[in-house]
């Protein structure tokens, strides 16, 4: 196998790592692996945060750890996440978005402007009759909505994009 | 200006170096200790919705926290736990209106909070956050410029809350309107630190780490103004010593010990 058949099989495992607070939606699909080296039978790879404030950074790294050090070649993995790389909403895979709202949770919307009022259709039913009814949610990522049509609650991937200064 | 993209460069220029560490402690400590007195709210909030806001707004908060920190780690200044948990009081940089205690009582005994107090000061601190983090972009050293850039993608949500607040009080019942307006001629009689950059504000802006203080103030003011129209006529006095030369409340002894309390217990624990 030559390293980038390594590095094929390593991005391949990050597909079944789920965020810890999102289970199903693995962390590649969420966009939060930057980089993965491979040399002779050690991993090192570079991972982007979420949100600052995300307690779940110990456990998403333990359960990377752990996953690609599974693999019979790896002897060690080492992960780190680095907060100079600026993760946004759109790194987030087609496949993450999907799995997403399989979970109730609509993926981010599209055109958002910093700081002004944002909507997204229902995970469930689709409907763009959606209320905002909290921008925070239960984790930093996320808001809670209500559906006017299926009458249900759900929640939605806040956006956050570049912020440019001018 | 050379801008400084590594510690090792940060650290061959001693002058740089104090002046970088200085402001990263002010922001860290900004952050640090008003995270503390918003989670001291858990629970009081006026109603549960503003209880899951707010406290999420605490929690990324204290994220940023931990971000300054790090970057004072890279440079050798010590763990970030440590630096979090074990600094005495007078190494603190945090503006010491940010230590006031949320109002009377205390969080086990009995909380008699003021919403107004926590309504105008986190107003005022998210609106001065922003400016400093748009300033800080800029910085001359490349690890702040992007942790600036990362947490500006965060704040807008944070700011966007409190102006909602800000404005709804003020446009709401007369008892609501003099209440904030109390709070703000308080914040105006002990706030200067605010914008104040502390005894080494030459150097922090002369490389260009973050714009100078009356740039600083002026642009807060500004941001102010366009939510609150009358805001006290006289300049921010600082009635409880300036926090970013070391100088603290009572205050903030009584929130570093709750603070420190679990990490004080067994300082060798893992986690």
């Amino acid at each position: 196998m030559n390293d980038e058949q390594k590095r094929q099989e390593i991005l391949a495992i990050l597909k079944t790592v789920d965020d810890p607070e999102l289970p199903s939606v693995s962390v590649r699909d969420l966009g939060m692996v930057h980089d993965v080296l491979v040399n002779h039978r050690n991993v090192s790879i570079t991972m982007v945060p979420t949100f600052a404030g995300c307690p779940a950074l110990d456990f998403i790294e333990k359960n990377v750890k752990l996953a690609v050090e599974s693999l019979e070649w790896v002897e060690r993995c080492h992960v780190e996440f680095s907060f100079q790389i600026r993760w946004s909403t759109d790194a987030i895979t087609n496949e993450g978005k999907e799995q997403l709202r399989k979970h109730g949770v609509s993926p981010p919307p599209e055109n958002y402007q910093p700081g002004e009022e944002w909507s997204v259709d229902c995970p469930y039913c689709g409907s763009a009759f959606t209320s905002m009814d909290n921008v925070f949610g239960p984790t930093a990522c996320r808001s809670i909505l209500y559906c006017g049509s299926c009458k249900n609650p759900f929640e939605a991937m806040k956006p956050v994009v570049d912020y440019s200064v001018v | 200006m050379k801008s400084f993209e590594t510690v090792e460069q940060a650290k061959q220029n001693p002058a740089y170096y104090e002046a970088l560490t200085e402001l990263l402690y002010q922001l860290a400590d900004d952050d640090f200790i008003i995270s503390f007195r918003g989670s001291e709210w858990l629970g009081l909030a006026p109603h549960i919705e503003e209880d899951v806001a707010f406290s999420s707004i605490t929690q990324n908060t204290m994220g940023h926290a931990f971000l300054y920190y790090q970057l004072l780690e890279d440079l050798g200044e010590g763990k970030v736990d440590a630096l979090a948990h074990e600094r005495a009081p007078e190494q603190r940089r945090n503006a010491s209106y940010f230590e006031k205690k949320n109002g009377e009582g205390s969080y086990y005994g009995e909380p008699w909070y003021d919403w107004a107090l926590t309504v105008v000061r986190q107003f005022l601190y998210e609106t001065m956050k922003k400016v400093k983090l748009e300033a800080a972009v800029k910085s001359s050293y490349e690890p702040l410029a992007n942790t600036a850039q990362k947490v500006l993608m965060e704040q807008p949500y944070h700011l966007a809350h409190w102006k909602m607040w800000m404005q709804q009080l003020l446009s709401s019942t007369e008892e609501a309107q003099e209440k904030i307006q109390a709070r703000l001629e308080e914040a105006w009689e002990e706030g200067k630190d605010i914008y104040d950059l502390g005894p080494k504000a030459q150097d922090i802006v002369h490389h260009q780490l973050i714009s100078g203080e009356s740039e600083l103030k002026q642009r807060w003011l500004q941001e102010v103004q366009a939510t609150i129209k009358d805001l006290p006529a006289d300049s921010l006095g600082d009635k409880f010593g300036s926090g970013r030369s070391g100088e603290h409340t009572a205050d903030l002894d009584q929130a570093l010990q709750t603070l420190a309390e679990v990490y004080d217990s067994d300082r060798y624990a893992v986690w």
